[in-house]
């Protein structure tokens, strides 16, 4: 359940964010979570939920911007997307490739009041 | 509730030396910080013209416009501001670990970070590490265990300096219990530090704490395609210690069904296959180590 200390790192840094510019309440907050990240999508909301109570996120919307997986061939350097890090390159069967993209754990924007 | 494992108060992060059980835990992770905050409220226009019109303000403006009344005005809305954060979520954790690899880079440690399932044999590794090596390396432990003094105690036995990380819930340590676990243990220049981290190899993948090397420990009576079930913490580790080889002629496990998993999820990884019961295969170890903590001086 490392899910949970990512939804408090989550409200810190928005809890920071809101004293840095000087408003109150947040109406959304966007998050990028790439498919490769090591978080478990549900067990991340669940985490939310508990996690925002009473503080600047409690009537937030939550939008999650789930990014797909996608590898580099290192031998080939054929472009695929993935579901986890240990496929093989379709063109030439190599398993050793580098994950471009899906890795992602970003907050993105507040909107805030 | 605390921020790294969302346990309450009572089951707190706690940093003690064996002998130290009864002193008073300490709880330092960030909580929010109270921030009043004010509610929501509706943006019902209150201004007197009979023009119904939507319009959303996501910047901080002041504006006016012309109703077809030939009414003139301007308004100030409360303002929507969208702010732009582009943040890592672990950015503080990797931050943190950057400052404990710089400290230990100054002070010349080879710090390890020891991960695997609980019970693969990660403490009586290293209690065995202690006693083998007669003062060859200098050794310091940390130990991360949710609960329990036990293998601080164990490590203290086989003669080596060790602070225990006393989780709570939390599932893995984090940069930050690393940073006041190396205060609390005044770790040597030149020396090599342990990292026990909490038996998992799911959440301590992603936590970085500082270690120039991660350790990923198996026992030959788990199953052989961990690696390809929990690829994040394989991917991670620069060395898998296969241990329990002792065992193999009494179990089904094909090792290199193992290392042919463990090589999809990361083509550089290195294996040394042991015993730490027998010894077999421990000789490996000890040149990997002192070959490692060499290169990891002359760095410098």
């Amino acid at each position: 359940m490392h899910e949970l200390s990512i939804a408090m790192s989550i409200v810190e840094i928005a809890e920071e964010n809101v004293k840095q510019s000087n408003v109150t309440t947040v109406s959304e907050i966007e998050l990028e979570v790439g498919e490769l990240s090591g978080v478990v999508f549900e067990a991340l909301e669940f985490a939310m939920e508990e996690a925002v109570r009473d503080t600047v996120l409690k009537d937030a919307i939550r939008k999650i911007i789930r990014i797909p997986g996608v590898a580099k061939c290192n031998e080939c350097g054929f472009e695929f997307g993935t579901e986890d890090i240990y496929t093989p390159c379709p063109k030439c069967a190599s398993f050793d490739s580098e994950v471009i993209k899906g890795k992602e754990l970003r907050v993105k924007s507040l909107i805030a009041e | 509730m605390c921020g790294t494992c969302g346990c309450s108060d009572e089951n707190s992060v706690t940093i003690r030396k064996p002998g130290e059980e009864n002193s008073t835990h300490q709880h330092e992770h960030d909580h929010g910080d109270g921030l009043v905050h004010s509610h929501s409220h509706d943006h019902s226009d209150e201004h007197g013209h009979g023009q119904p019109h939507n319009h959303t303000h996501e910047d901080n403006h002041v504006h006016s416009h012309d109703h077809s009344d030939g009414l003139s005005h301007s308004h100030d809305h409360s303002h929507a501001l969208e702010i732009k954060i582009e943040q890592d979520i672990l950015h503080k954790n990797d931050k943190l670990a950057e400052r404990n690899r710089g400290y230990f880079e100054a002070k010349n440690i080879l710090s390890m970070n020891m991960v695997s399932s609980p019970g693969s044999g990660k403490t009586s590794l290293l209690e065995k590490t202690i006693k083998d090596n007669n003062g060859a390396l200098d050794f310091f432990i940390i130990e991360g265990d949710q609960q329990t003094m036990n293998d601080a105690e164990r490590i203290k036995a086989a003669g080596a300096p060790v602070v225990q990380i006393n989780t709570g819930q939390g599932c893995h340590l984090d940069a930050d219990m690393v940073n006041r676990a190396v205060k609390a243990l005044k770790v040597n220049d030149n020396s090599v530090l342990f990292i026990e981290n909490v038996g998992n190899l799911v959440c301590p993948a992603m936590f970085d704490l500082g270690e120039s090397k991660r350790v990923v420990v198996i026992s030959v009576t788990e199953g052989e395609d961990k690696p390809i079930k929990y690829p994040a913490m394989f991917s991670t580790s620069d060395i898998c210690i296969i241990n329990k080889i002792d065992l193999l002629p009494y179990l089904d496990f094909d090792v290199e069904k193992l290392r042919n998993y463990a090589l999809q999820v990361n083509h550089h990884l290195e294996f040394i296959e042991l015993s730490v019961k027998t010894g077999e295969g421990i000789e490996k170890w000890y040149e990997w180590l002192k070959n490692t903590s060499t290169k990891n001086q002359s760095k410098s």
